[in-house]
């Protein structure tokens, strides 16, 4: 086997990862894998040609939606096409998310598994977010209380969404 | 603080005291952050790149941050020469890529170094928290607080599905990277690390070595980190991270104790030939150099030798490297000359401390 990196020497550091089931294995020689190491040795951090490793996992996303045409999907705020972001493996601004947002999902799931934030919302500005967050919460814990049976519980929780949805509307 | 203190004094995480200090050196977690409406780093020039760092400087500089965390100062990584941007890479304060040349790169950093946030990496900030031994949810604690404090006047680039937007895809969603770093000598001398690490990329997490020249993790130092970013909650990430180095910590302390067990005679052997070698020698490549401390740091958790703190022995990963070597000097060096460097300087260490 060749190097993936050089495509010249052979390959002797196989790397495997496995997330969710999907397997992604890299091979280097041991030139490519000094250099990656070195790269990211000292940052703890896999950073390593995630960039180019992105671009080969674009290459074979099925595209979904409607396919853009050369000019076509450009992100309004900076510029960047997505034939770019392919090659770049990186996108230009927080808009690039919204304007790519259908054809980021497949890459999304494959990277994470997932696709839906489920972390922390800023504080100051997430006000709606963080409340449909909590509203989300909720309701998975109402149904769960309503499945045991524990219906004193259960209207405590209802009566909380009450008050949130509200607020919401509000 | 001026940026020459940073690059030669020592760091919080080099204490080597804390919660399983004889197996983890270090506990970090790292946030990605970016201001709306601007394009990322990889797209700003560097009068773009000047903006960001302004705002970011003086979020850092506004009442909250400084008021809950102390002053932060700004470092313009930059501008400095090409082999203190390499002591601060080595010394862990940033990322490789962080030291590449390039304009408009900064750093803000509390006085041990335990508080950092770079400024224009691949987003417009990464704020990290650097922990000795074990403290992951100590570390996400203090890394989330910096980050609510300079939230209260920057507005991050955000959405409610994606969650914070980066510009790699493999960190958009929490922005979380936490990372804890492990020395498995234990596992390594019994042949069972490939198993263990094998495991770990099935549970989604990542193993690296740590001083990687050539592809074995040199020192028995191992780096383990979360992949996933997006769907599961910052709790979530860290709690699978913990249970997993903490099933770790317990495998590398039987394997020790089953060295003892078996070996002891063999294994005092061996430490107490590293640290001769490390006390004597006058010549040390840093592979070798790494192999003979990590060999020594064994030896001490198991009392096979006595005379060395830990810190010590955390401040020499730092000081036999390159470009520390070459900074604490004052000059260049060639490899043949570093390496008779690097013996002077362990000799030096551990001679001093001997009891
Ligand atoms: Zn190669
Ligand atoms: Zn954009």
């Amino acid at each position: 086997m060749v190097c993936q990196e050089c495509k010249q020497k052979p390959a002797s550091v196989h790397i495997t990862q496995i997330i969710n089931n999907d397997k992604t294995k890299i091979s280097l020689c041991e030139d490519c894998a000094r250099a990656y190491q070195h790269q990211l040795g000292f940052n703890f951090e896999p950073n390593f040609s995630i960039h180019k490793f992105l671009a080969n996992l674009l290459d074979h996303e099925p595209v979904v939606g409607k396919p853009a045409r050369a000019s076509g999907e450009q992100c309004p705020q900076c510029g960047l096409t997505y034939s770019q972001f392919g090659q770049l493996g990186r996108l230009g601004c927080d808009r690039c998310y919204q304007v790519f947002a259908g054809r980021l999902e497949p890459l999304l799931r494959r990277i994470h598994g997932g696709f839906a934030h489920g972390g922390k919302v800023p504080r100051r500005t997430g006000g709606a977010i963080r409340v449909k967050q909590e509203l989300r919460r909720l309701k998975a814990e109402l149904q769960q209380l309503v499945a045991q049976e524990e219906f004193e519980r259960a209207a405590k929780v209802r009566d909380t969404i009450r008050q949130l949805e509200q607020q919401l509307q509000a | 603080m001026a940026a020459h203190d940073l690059i030669t004094g020592q760091c919080r995480w080099m204490e080597g005291s804390g919660p399983h200090a004889e197996i983890v050196i270090t506990s970090r977690v790292r946030l990605a952050r970016n201001l709306a409406g601007r394009p990322f780093p990889h797209l700003l020039d560097d009068k773009g790149k000047q903006g960001v760092l302004a705002a970011v400087a003086s979020a850092a500089g506004a009442g909250a941050v400084a008021q809950r965390y102390g002053k932060l100062t700004a470092i313009q990584v930059s501008e400095l020469p090409a082999l203190d941007r390499q002591i601060l890479v080595e010394k862990h304060l940033i990322s490789p890529q962080h030291a590449q040349p390039g304009g408009g790169k900064a750093l803000l950093v509390n006085g041990d170094g335990s508080i950092g946030i770079m400024v224009n990496e691949e987003d417009h900030l990464r704020i990290q928290c650097l922990l000795p031994a074990l403290q992951l949810h100590e570390a996400w604690r203090t890394a989330t607080g910096v980050d609510d404090a300079l939230e209260e006047t920057l507005d991050y680039a955000f959405d409610e599905k994606h969650g914070f937007l980066t510009a790699c895809p493999t960190n958009v969603g929490t922005g979380l990277r936490a990372s804890v770093m492990v020395h498995l000598p234990g596992l390594v001398m019994t042949k069972q690390i490939g198993r263990v690490l094998s495991a770990l990329s099935q549970v989604g997490l990542a193993v690296r070595g740590f001083y990687g020249e050539g592809t074995e993790a040199v020192g028995n130092l191992f780096q383990v980190s979360n992949q996933i970013t997006l769907g599961q909650g910052e709790e979530e990430i860290l709690g699978n991270l913990s249970a997993v180095v903490k099933q770790i910590i317990d495998q590398e302390r039987s394997a020790r104790e089953a060295l003892v067990r078996e070996a002891r005679v063999q294994l005092a052997d061996r430490v107490g030939r590293a640290y001769g070698t490390l006390q004597n020698a006058h010549i040390l490549n840093s592979q070798e150099a790494l192999a003979l401390m990590s060999e020594l740091r064994l030896g001490l958790d198991l009392k096979l030798v006595k005379g060395v703190d830990t810190r010590v022995l955390n401040e020499l990963l730092v000081a036999i490297q390159p470009a520390s070597l070459q900074g604490a000097a004052g000059r260049e060096m060639q490899p043949f000359e570093r390496d008779v460097h690097r013996a002077q300087v362990v000799r030096n260490r551990l001679v001093t401390i001997q009891s």
